[in-house]
């Protein structure tokens, strides 16, 4: 009987996997289902084994199950992972993903899995957050803080209980990396955390998974259930979000798995001081986890050994939104934004030249091309005005309205706000308005109060167009340094680079900036 | 919501306030009776009747040990949780940036217009609820949906049409 791999992940369900499966199935072959290769133009991809090794088909429609098995198919690739799209990539932490059968123990033990695991537990804890620390690993979920400094405080704060967090809650548009981790190489994260719980002294870990992600939930829970006895006497546990996109902000993370309202905290205290139910806490991305592994089985110095400055190791970027190689592309930092968008990406999709790409979803901000030469590396993102983030690129075409996105992200941020802090909650809203009166031309008159006799400092007249954005301006800054969490703080990064790189969507001729100080 | 329970009996409501006790005294075996079960209780107690009823709001607080404004806080503040029920089939469509860039503002208008629903709206059949999603992580595929319980990536015009057809058939 001949064996067929065919992928199980979200994204390649939604383009028809599981009939094709079903076809290759009642056609008389083995399928195997595995997690997503990642590059989701070929999906339904099938790949076929051979006694030369694997040979992939994609995209396959149901109907053709008959062409595949006996290699006649027309979309043949041949070798998928000598294809330039995989060839070109550093795999350390999606090594298995698309590869392997995610729930199969046998499967991730063949492919190097629990290495990291059994080199952590033959050392002290001291030297297992050591090798961490010189890995360079810094945070995956956007922030980019030093993971090995933050388990250092974890392992010398006292008490007899701590936990692992695992920030499953991937709400950004354009990122999916965490979901294909999840649904392709699940073992991978357990065995991440369970080598956090070893090196800072936790017996329980959580991981927060959005209900977004129905595929993830089941898949980790199932591979939890697995793995238990491996992982003991560290226990693991899935819990389900709720819809609420800031509960992916760590401490309302917190809040939410303590069964309350997922309101931001004020910091300090550190979760890692106290975080879960008062006591010190790791929590950390899906991505930081999951390269951990690694790190404990080829040493820390592998892992630094590539990368660009101060972003050491791999980044598994993802590309999304209008680009036509959309999918999971992880490469050592320092490689170029146009590199990516372009190269690798292929531009768009629609054939339409590229306007801008949005770098680290909703809170990130929009590029044009012409600064397509800066380095992926946190410190360069920052230095021009954006971030990281957690590594999704989304891609639009010359028909995207700039003025129209920098409204969406006030409009989305006034519709996730938690509610605690002022910036975020009236500033957003604010914002919507702002933008929806620049869009729209009109002229706002002075209201009542401004015209009282003691508010002497307010415009008097109608505010014209350089005066509303000066105010939009304003507000923004009020929002970045005036938010307790990076909802309300980093929603003026999408805003203010739109106004900065695309003015004349703003409805002005020449840079906004100049046209605010007449 | 006023209208659900205008339409009830008091004994009605009695009757349905003894299933949710039910039910809740059911999920503290799994979940146990501490505040950090309120979240899975309250996805499970979604799951089982389709939403969360205000009537079982005393149930779980005092299952629980905390007040019952801490949990109608918690039911409000999240999306997922309804006060009402849905439609027998779920159309969530997703807005987020990645979809927009491949057109999803034009897909959610011809939703809109074929199934004469607005966003967030049930079918007065009750047939169909509409509504929309900031992500599904499937951003490379766009325009994407969940339809139920299934994923549904590059949505144009005519695969709507076709499953609009199939949902109100």
């Amino acid at each position: 009987m001949t064996r067929v791999y065919v992928s199980k992940d979200m994204a390649a369900v939604a383009l028809g996997a599981d009939a094709v499966a079903e076809a290759l199935s009642a056609a008389g072959a083995d399928v195997v289902r595995t997690g997503s290769r990642g590059l989701f133009r070929l999906e339904p991809l099938v790949e076929v084994e051979t006694p030369e090794g694997r040979i992939g088909f994609g995209p396959v429609a149901s109907a053709d199950a008959a062409l595949v098995l006996d290699g006649s198919h027309p979309a043949r690739l041949g070798d998928v992972s000598a294809m330039p799209f995989f060839a070109r990539q550093q795999r350390f932490t999606f090594a298995r993903c698309g590869v392997i059968d995610p729930l199969s123990l046998d499967d991730y033990e063949a492919h190097g899995g629990w290495r990291g695991l059994t080199a952590a537990r033959a050392l002290a804890p001291q030297a297992a957050v050591d090798a961490v620390k010189a890995s360079g690993l810094r945070g995956r979920g956007g922030a980019g803080f030093p993971t090995g400094i933050k388990w250092q405080t974890v392992h010398d704060a006292p008490g007899p209980i701590k936990y692992i967090v695992c920030n499953a809650d991937e709400g950004d548009s354009g990122t999916f990396a965490d979901r294909m981790l999840m649904e392709g190489d699940p073992f991978c994260l357990i065995e991440g955390m369970a080598i956090a719980g070893h090196a800072v002294g936790a017996e329980r870990g959580y991981i927060y998974i959005r209900s977004e992600y129905p595929f993830a939930i089941r898949t980790m829970r199932e591979a939890i259930a697995r793995a238990a006895s491996i992982v003991a006497p560290f226990v693991l546990e899935v819990r389900v979000g709720a819809g609420a996109y800031v509960c992916g902000e760590e401490t309302s993370l917190l809040d939410s798995i303590e069964g309350k309202r997922g309101e931001v905290r004020a910091k300090p205290p550190l979760p890692a001081i106290s975080g879960l139910f008062g006591r010190p806490t790791v929590i950390n991305n899906v991505l930081s986890l999951a390269a951990v592994p690694f790190i404990l089985s080829e040493g820390g110095e592998a892992y630094a050994a590539i990368g660009f400055g101060r972003s050491r190791g791999t980044m598994p970027v993802q590309l999304a939104g209008n680009v036509r190689n959309g999918g999971l592309f992880e490469v050592g930092f320092g490689i170029t934004l146009g590199e990516l968008v372009m190269d690798i990406g292929g531009g768009t999709d629609s054939g339409r030249p590229v306007k801008a790409v949005q770098v680290g979803g909703p809170l990130g901000a929009y590029f044009p091309p012409s600064i397509f030469d800066l380095p992926f590396d946190y410190e360069a993102f920052a230095a021009a005005g954006g971030l990281i983030g957690h590594a999704g690129i989304t891609v639009f075409d010359d028909t995207v309205d700039m003025a129209h996105m920098a409204r969406f992200a006030m409009e989305f941020c006034a519709h996730e706000s938690c509610g605690k802090c002022t910036p975020c909650r009236i500033g957003s809203t604010r914002g919507v308005e702002l933008i929806d009166r620049l869009i729209a031309g009109e002229r706002r008159a002075a209201d009542a109060v401004e015209r009282l006799p003691q508010m002497r400092n307010a415009v008097g007249g109608p505010r014209q167009a350089g005066q509303e954005i000066e105010l939009l301006r304003d507000l923004c800054d009020t929002m970045k340094f005036g938010s307790l969490c990076a909802l309300g703080g980093f929603t003026p990064y999408p805003v203010l680079s739109a106004l900065d790189h695309f003015p004349q969507d703003f409805g002005a001729a020449a840079p906004i900036s100049s046209a605010a100080a007449e | 919501m006023s209208a659900t329970r205008n339409d009830r009996s008091i004994a009605g409501d009695a009757t349905h306030a003894n299933d949710y006790a039910a039910a809740v005294a059911r999920l503290v075996e799994d979940f146990g009776d501490e505040q950090n079960a309120l979240l899975p209780m309250l996805h499970a107690l979604q799951e089982e009747f389709g939403y969360i009823d205000d009537l079982m709001v005393p149930a779980v607080a005092s299952a629980l040990n905390i007040s019952r404004a801490d949990v109608h806080g918690v039911v409000t503040f999240y999306p997922d949780f309804r006060r009402q029920p849905a439609g027998r089939h779920r159309v969530r469509l997703c807005r987020a940036e990645s979809c927009q860039a491949r057109g999803a503002a034009a897909i959610e208008r011809i939703a809109t217009e074929r199934l004469g629903l607005r966003m967030g709206e049930t079918s007065p059949n009750g047939r169909v609820t509409l509504d929309a999603v900031y992500c599904l992580g499937l951003c490379a595929t766009g325009p994407n949906a969940m339809i139920d319980d299934v994923p549904v990536s590059r949505i144009d015009p005519a695969t709507l049409d076709r499953l609009i057809e199939e949902l109100t058939r």
